[in-house]
């Protein structure tokens, strides 16, 4: 067989894909699907018993709803963030920008610990709002802090190329043709964002949905009342209930992966609609 | 000219290197796997028993420690991690070894003195500088309006036996299962954090400042006093509070025989614990404050280890196993507990 260099083509499709497909297996494809073999070992009625726990459905609510809370702050934080960070220039924007990144890469237990430090009823922040009768760490406040912080890269870094990017053309023709600041904003900014948006919201309530390491040392670990998923796959592993463990594992997944479908069929039908 | 004696430097450093390394190598390497509050104790433990090895046997040794929350160490030693010794904070943790992967005799248990626990420790209450909610013993803590900080007994061995010591105290003073009940459910009522290991409720109490009364290790209690001290130039602002009666809290040690057998370490990891028990191993574990078997020892550290009544978990469940099924596994007292408190 000869090999020969045609640059761009798709030559080496079958290596290429084969290479992809086997990474693809190795580091998700086959560890997940062990999720499952695991979790059938407890059979059909297994899984419903520990579906049907009453902690664990309260785990549920409390992981997806902080998720889900979070990710709409984050919505809005990032989205200001972004916008300041392409449309202003000031001093100090280079330091700010890339403070975005550090979410990204400080352990998350540090995250927790330092937030902790600081939302406790005897810290920095948390003594302000203990004398009103408002508790931060420790309940669910606490939790959703947790995941605004560890989110809100997602957004501003989806969001941000794509306003750069916005020719300015459209602005100025949008102005030209009388359109009011508030109608541009509306009319033809957002809905260029909207994909870009969505996109950076539902990761960062992926990613909360998961989280552990910074919200273990915030949430208090209540059972029933801030008890988080991750942590109950945890203690049941703590118990050598493996699989359990991975029944709970399995149901998160199945959750994540319908979610995340959802997300991507609208914001497939939302960059069609912009054609 | 210049470059040739670098060569030689280069060449004579890697040679000395490989050496260093090959002999690091032929040294034997034993792999401790223990729990968190041992840390200390086993870094002293280990420098002591590397020089009597010498001494007595003229050859080099390398001990590796590892430490987390007991439970995760023994699953990582399920899982495949080639412990050669295990020196865990509860039996369960080491019959769960022995049950999920028959790495550990089934006999364990007979193969060193005392049930194969060369130091034991209890459950002892921390309070704030003066002892401001006056707390002496277990009924006091679980008055209304006392906040007790305790990790979750799900993901930690210190919390078990925490637990465990309010049952048997309950238990033993009221007399029936109903009551002991009762006292457990209001206790975890006061609690507000649930950390997920003993360490992490400490730093809740200690750094955070929440809570009245912290129950502990007695040596996790005996650390936050003298890293307060050091903090606070002499003056501890905590005070430790001896209960009435508390649990006798074995920490037992374990060969895992399947891989000694393979390396061929199993005389030297059976010597490694035997040292726990001599003389010299029994006085690091006092000075650790963790209480020595050895009767002698522990009246020489009688100032440490104030006389306190102590129950074992045979008296009140019978075996770890049973008391683990009846309180903690899934749908146990636990979870009841927290099923009704919550309302």
């Amino acid at each position: 067989m000869k090999l020969i260099f045609r640059p761009y083509s798709k030559t080496s499709f079958g290596l290429s894909l084969g290479l992809t497909i086997f990474y693809l297996s190795c580091f998700v494809i086959i560890p997940l699907s062990s999720l499952v073999f695991k979790s059938a070992n407890l059979g059909w009625s297994g899984l419903l018993e520990v579906f049907s726990e009453d902690r664990i459905q309260k785990a549920l609510i409390l992981s997806f709803g902080a998720g889900g809370v979070a990710a709409i702050i984050n919505l809005f934080v990032g989205f200001l963030f972004a916008w300041v960070l392409v449309r202003y220039d000031f001093p100090g924007k280079r330091i700010l920008d890339s403070l975005v990144d550090l979410p990204f890469t400080l352990p998350t237990a540090v995250a927790g610990i330092a937030l902790t430090t600081i939302y406790s009823p005897k810290g920095w922040i948390g003594q302000f709002f203990e004398p009103l009768g408002i508790k931060i760490a420790y309940t669910p406040a606490g939790i959703v802090i947790a995941l605004v912080f560890i989110g809100f890269p997602f957004v501003v870094r989806t969001v941000q190329p794509i306003l750069e990017e916005l020719p300015k053309e459209l602005e100025e023709s949008a102005f030209c043709l009388g359109a009011s600041r508030f109608q541009t904003f509306t009319k033809v900014i957002l809905p260029e964002l909207i994909p870009s948006l969505l996109t950076g919201t539902s990761m960062a309530f992926a990613r909360g949905i998961g989280e552990y390491g910074s919200v273990v040392f915030i949430s208090g670990n209540l059972p029933g009342k801030t008890e988080i998923l991750p942590l109950l796959i945890v203690t049941k592993l703590e118990q050598y209930e493996y699989a359990k463990a991975t029944g709970i594992a399995l149901l998160m997944l199945v959750l994540s992966f319908t979610i995340m479908l959802a997300i991507n069929f609208f914001q497939n039908r939302a960059s069609r609609r912009l054609g | 000219m210049k470059t040739k004696s670098k060569f030689l430097r280069s060449l004579a450093i890697f040679l000395l290197s490989s050496v260093a390394a090959f002999s690091v190598y032929a040294d034997d390497v034993l792999l401790n796997v223990s729990f968190d509050p041992t840390r200390e104790l086993y870094e002293d433990v280990n420098k002591h028993f590397i020089d009597s090895w010498k001494k007595k046997t003229g050859k080099g040794l390398t001990i590796q420690q590892s430490h987390g929350g007991s439970g995760k160490q023994a699953r990582a030693v399920i899982d495949g991690l080639e412990a050669d010794v295990v020196t865990l904070a509860l039996a369960y943790d080491i019959d769960s070894i022995v049950n999920n992967s028959g790495a550990i005799s089934k006999e364990w248990e007979k193969e060193f003195p005392h049930h194969s626990v060369p130091y034991y420790s209890t459950i002892v209450f921390l309070v704030r500088k003066g002892n401001p909610k006056a707390i002496k013993d277990w009924d006091d803590i679980v008055k209304p309006g006392i906040g007790v900080i305790t990790p979750n007994p799900k993901t930690s061995g210190g919390a078990r036996w925490n637990y465990l010591a309010a049952w048997g105290f309950a238990k033993k003073k009221y007399g029936t299962e109903a009551k002991a009940t009762e006292f457990v459910k209001a206790l975890y009522k006061n609690t507000s954090v649930l950390d997920t290991g003993a360490r992490g409720s400490t730093t809740t109490f200690v750094q955070r400042g929440i809570g009245d009364v912290l129950l502990a290790w007695e040596n996790e209690a005996e650390l936050a006093i003298s890293e307060s001290k050091k903090a606070n130039g002499g003056n501890s602002q905590l005070e430790v509070v001896y209960p009435s009666a508390s649990i006798l809290a074995e920490t037992p040690v374990a060969v895992v025989e399947k891989v000694t057998a393979k390396k061929g370490t199993t005389e030297l990891a059976k010597a490694y614990l035997n040292f726990l028990y001599t003389k010299e191993g029994q006085e690091i574990v006092a000075k650790h404050f963790f209480r020595p078997n050895d009767a002698a020892v522990l009246k020489a550290n009688a100032s440490k280890f104030p006389k306190i009544n102590l129950f074992d978990v045979r008296s009140i469940e019978g075996s770890w196993a049973a008391a683990h099924k009846k309180h903690f596994a899934d749908g146990g007292l636990f979870d009841s507990i927290y099923g009704e408190a919550k309302k």
